[in-house]
């Protein structure tokens, strides 16, 4: 498969400390790639590169062909590299539907359209429908609908995660890169919201990154997973290889999997 | 969504002002032209507020505004309104533009106090410039109207009426940019930053856009207060002036494009009767009434009129 | 270029009469996160009591040179009586709120506080000149200079020295630095924040209530008199970085000696270059010279 994604020889240090070392990553396009680590291993470092928000000492990051290290976050998201957040960035005094309305309307500001002299309501450029219909529609599809009026402040946890990623969707990003997609969400709330996403990247068709500390969660949804650990990749294989790497295990999955060794030898314990 | 009505209400408001006009007294129409030329100023402000920014150096931007109106009478033999006030706006927009790469850095205080630190720069130049006749300022043209001069009786009408129409237009404006994806990005901008700029557009140019159109706003103010009164001094750039003016827009709240007008208005009115009963202690009945809004009214009288819809 | 010397020593004098004004408007805003516009009207309050006492003292017959302890005395009794109401009265009930709002409250309070001062002391203005005469002049080289300059050279000084001392020496400072670092977990360990914040205030207040004190016998006290202090204030603390002690005071040095360097050399220009020089470190060191860089937010 194609690769959409390069990320060749990053480094990053902030005083004394490695956030990125060496870091070698080519992502295939339509993937779907688990990033794990303990805090502090350099996931979100690695997400904070590629969306500009950081920029490595040294290296680069090359989509699709073009060079993308120096650009600025808007620039990339306008490129097509769209993120979440761990911790949901929203617009406390904005509606549910507002936060949707906001994003097309950058969206179809970038492609020139909803200008000052502009009128009507021209298409969103990728969903082929006016922003209204858009924006109802990545709701209901991120089951969203019910709150659509509701204030970002009086959201529920799990609700304020989907909102921040349906955000994502609006300008259909060809790379989802997803922080912590199920922190600080529920256990029951965690493979609802995972599905959600899932199914809606698929019907929408881009590559998705996602970092996460829910073993589960990981060897069900990634296809590929990276592991990191003190700045650096220590394994980058399929997850059922990845996660059984005696290093893997010992630096970061430790125990989390050694825990479900146990359950599974001992069930009835 | 129901039909706004926000600017037909504004141009009848204007309509009734223009037709009764002629009946109300001198002073009156002083009144309502000047609350017009400080609402104008209020409605630039609230574009920026909208944001979260509050500049406490507008008054920069009003004194450029009266200033070159003031100029282009005493350099150019020009008098007519109309010239005035767009050459205000012009060099109040031309001056932020060029500002507004350094103020769209700032936020918080910060964005403040260097706004209030350049309008203070302009008031130190005016003080000690005597081509500007210094602390004193200069007399303003009598105002003239594509060439006509109005009668002495009569003046203060027309200057009122010209006033009114051309604050309505530059509200029409305004309003349409605020139905525009980047004048809705304001209250996104104040809330969350980092989103706004992974959403894909800079928050720098936005508010950068924003300052100039407020800087405008303030310089057609400035000159349709300067032909107003008719003398312009360094005082329109001191700090406390665009004191004033933020006062007038924490009154009107940012709800809508008109509440900047009645702000003025209500400022006006506060002024001249505060003033008549004890003007030692105007300022403490604005004082007051500013601490009692910020608490009990922060999002402004226009508040009063949405709540309804809100709960 | 003879001018030098009498550059520096106006350039001295300018920045300690600075300091002395500004630097309780770094201290509350270092402690409280206050940008206080009631700063100006503290300094006119200290000016008002301070012509208003010492006049009566002058008035009664009672020894001039002690007149000096009046000035200080004035001063130290209206911020005790004033900054406790504005703190304890309004001030508190605002902690939560946003910076910028805060600012808008504390510019409504200045609007009080100006009338309030033209009630008490009504509009007419007020000389003392006696004590600024009193101590005689001293010589730098062929200038002369009114040895009562160094009244206010002193207490910037102490001020300066002092409160270095007490933050970076004492208990007390040892727990201020805890409060500014965060008032939520200082609480929660038992420091009463409350009592830091009003003794901050009054003292931060105190500060340009003597400030305005010492000035009283050099010029007419007036209403208005508060309004460009606070300005200049807002410039000498926001060039240091605001809410930095040292910044304070390289703020007022480099005030007072680009000043007087302007007065002597292009006086057309004096009061524009204060804010220039403010605009100009505000556009290349956005907070300040001493300043700490900003955390990372996501």
């Amino acid at each position: 498969m194609a690769v959409v994604l390069d990320a060749r020889d990053l480094n990053k240090h902030f005083g004394a400390i490695t956030a990125a070392m060496n870091i070698n990553a080519a992502i295939e396009q339509d993937s779907v790639v688990g990033l794990i680590g303990t805090n502090g291993a350099g996931k979100t470092t690695f997400i904070n590169m590629i969306t500009g928000y950081i920029k490595p000492d040294t290296g680069s990051i090359v989509y699709q062909g073009r060079d993308i290290t120096a650009l600025s976050p808007r620039e990339i998201t306008r490129a097509g590299i769209c993120r979440s957040f761990q911790i949901p960035q929203l617009y406390s005094s904005l509606s549910v539907f507002e936060h949707m309305m906001m994003g097309l309307g950058v969206v179809l500001r970038n492609a020139g359209l909803g200008g000052y002299f502009s009128r009507g309501r021209p298409n969103v450029p990728g969903h082929d429908a006016p922003a209204e219909e858009v924006a109802e529609r990545i709701l209901k599809r991120f089951g969203l609908s019910g709150y659509r009026d509701k204030n970002a402040q009086v959201l529920p946890g799990g609700v304020r995660k989907l909102l921040d990623i349906a955000l994502t969707m609006v300008a259909k990003p060809t790379i989802l890169l997803l922080d912590e997609p199920t922190s600080g969400v529920s256990a029951e709330e965690k493979f609802g919201i995972m599905d959600m996403v899932m199914s809606a990247v698929k019907a929408e068709g881009a590559t998705v990154l996602f970092v996460e500390h829910d073993m589960e969660v990981v060897s069900r949804f990634a296809q590929r997973v990276i592991a990191f650990y003190d700045g650096r990749i220590i394994a980058d294989a399929p997850p059922e290889i990845a996660l059984t790497d005696p290093e893997v295990k010992r630096f970061v999955v430790g125990g989390a999997l050694h825990r479900l060794d146990e359950q599974q030898a001992a069930p009835h314990a | 969504m129901n039909r706004d009505r926000t600017l037909p209400i504004l141009g009848a408001v204007m309509l009734v002002v223009v037709l009764a006009g002629p009946l109300l007294p001198q002073w009156a129409l002083f009144l309502v032209t000047i609350a017009i030329a400080k609402g104008l100023v209020a409605l630039g402000l609230m574009l920026l507020l909208r944001a979260g920014l509050v500049s406490f150096g507008q008054a920069l931007y009003y004194c450029i505004g009266a200033y070159t109106a003031g100029s282009v009478g005493r350099f150019f033999n020009v008098g007519d309104m109309l010239v005035q006030m767009i050459a205000g706006a012009a060099v109040a927009a031309l001056v932020a533009f060029i500002l507004g790469f350094l103020l769209a850095r700032y936020r918080g205080i910060f964005f403040g106090l260097l706004s209030l630190a350049l309008s203070m720069i302009l008031y130190g130049l005016l003080v000690k410039s005597e081509a500007l006749g210094s602390t004193d300022g200069f007399n303003v043209l009598p105002s003239t109207v594509l060439g006509i001069r109005p009668s002495e009786a009569w003046v203060r009408y027309v200057v009122a009426a010209v006033g009114c129409g051309v604050a309505l237009l530059a509200t029409a404006l305004v309003y349409r940019y605020l139905r525009t994806p980047l004048g809705q990005l304001a209250p996104a901008i104040k809330d969350n930053e980092i989103r706004v700029e992974y959403m894909g557009t800079s928050v720098r140019n936005a508010i950068h856009a924003m300052y100039v159109i407020a800087a405008a706003l303030s310089g057609i103010g400035g000159a349709l207060a300067a032909t107003t009164v008719g003398h312009i001094d360094p005082d329109m750039a001191y700090w406390t002036t665009s004191g004033e003016f933020i006062f007038i827009t924490i009154l009107a709240g940012t709800g809508s494009v008109v509440a900047p007008f009645l702000g003025a208005a209500i400022f006006g009115i506060i002024h001249t009767v505060a003033f008549d009963l004890s003007p030692n202690t105007w300022q403490m009945s604005l004082g007051t009434a500013l601490l009692l809004l910020i608490v009990f009214l922060p999002d402004g009288l226009w508040s009063l009129f949405t709540r309804r819809k809100a709960a | 270029m003879d001018q030098i010397p009498a550059v520096i020593v106006d350039g001295i004098f300018y920045a300690a009469w600075l300091f002395v004004a500004a630097v309780g408007m770094t201290l509350i805003y270092g402690v409280m996160k206050i940008v206080n516009l009631t700063h100006g009207s503290f300094y006119a309050l200290g000016a008002y009591a301070a012509a208003s006492l010492t006049g009566a003292w002058l008035a009664k017959g009672y020894p001039p040179m002690l007149s000096y302890g009046v000035l200080l005395g004035s001063a130290v009794l209206v911020s005790v009586i004033v900054a406790p109401l504005i703190e304890r009265g309004i001030l508190r009930f605002m902690y939560a709120k946003d910076e910028v709002v805060i600012m808008l409250i504390t510019y409504a309070l200045f609007l009080i506080l100006e009338d309030t001062i033209k009630l008490i002391w009504g509009v007419d203005p007020y000389f003392i000149a006696e004590p600024y005469g009193l101590l005689g002049s001293f010589d730098v080289g062929d200038l002369s200079y009114p040895t009562y300059n160094l009244i206010l050279v002193g207490i910037a000084l102490a001020a300066g020295i002092g409160l270095t001392l007490l933050l970076r020496g004492t208990r007390i400072g040892k727990l201020l630095l805890t409060v500014i670092h965060d008032p939520e977990v200082s609480r929660a360990m038992g420091i009463n924040v409350d009592r830091f914040y009003l003794v901050t205030f009054t003292f931060g207040s105190m500060l340009a209530a003597i400030g305005g004190a010492f000035t009283a016998p050099t010029v007419s006290v007036v209403p208005g008199l508060g309004v460009e202090i606070i300005v200049l204030s807002f410039a000498v603390v926001v060039i240091g970085g605001l809410g930095s002690l040292p910044g304070a005071a390289l703020g007022a040095v480099i005030v007072g000696l680009v000043r007087s360097a302007t007065i002597h050399y292009a006086p057309e220009v004096e009061l524009f270059v204060i804010y220039f020089v403010m605009a100009l470190v505000l556009a290349f060191r956005p907070r300040g010279l001493f300043s700490l860089a900003e955390p990372r937010k996501i």
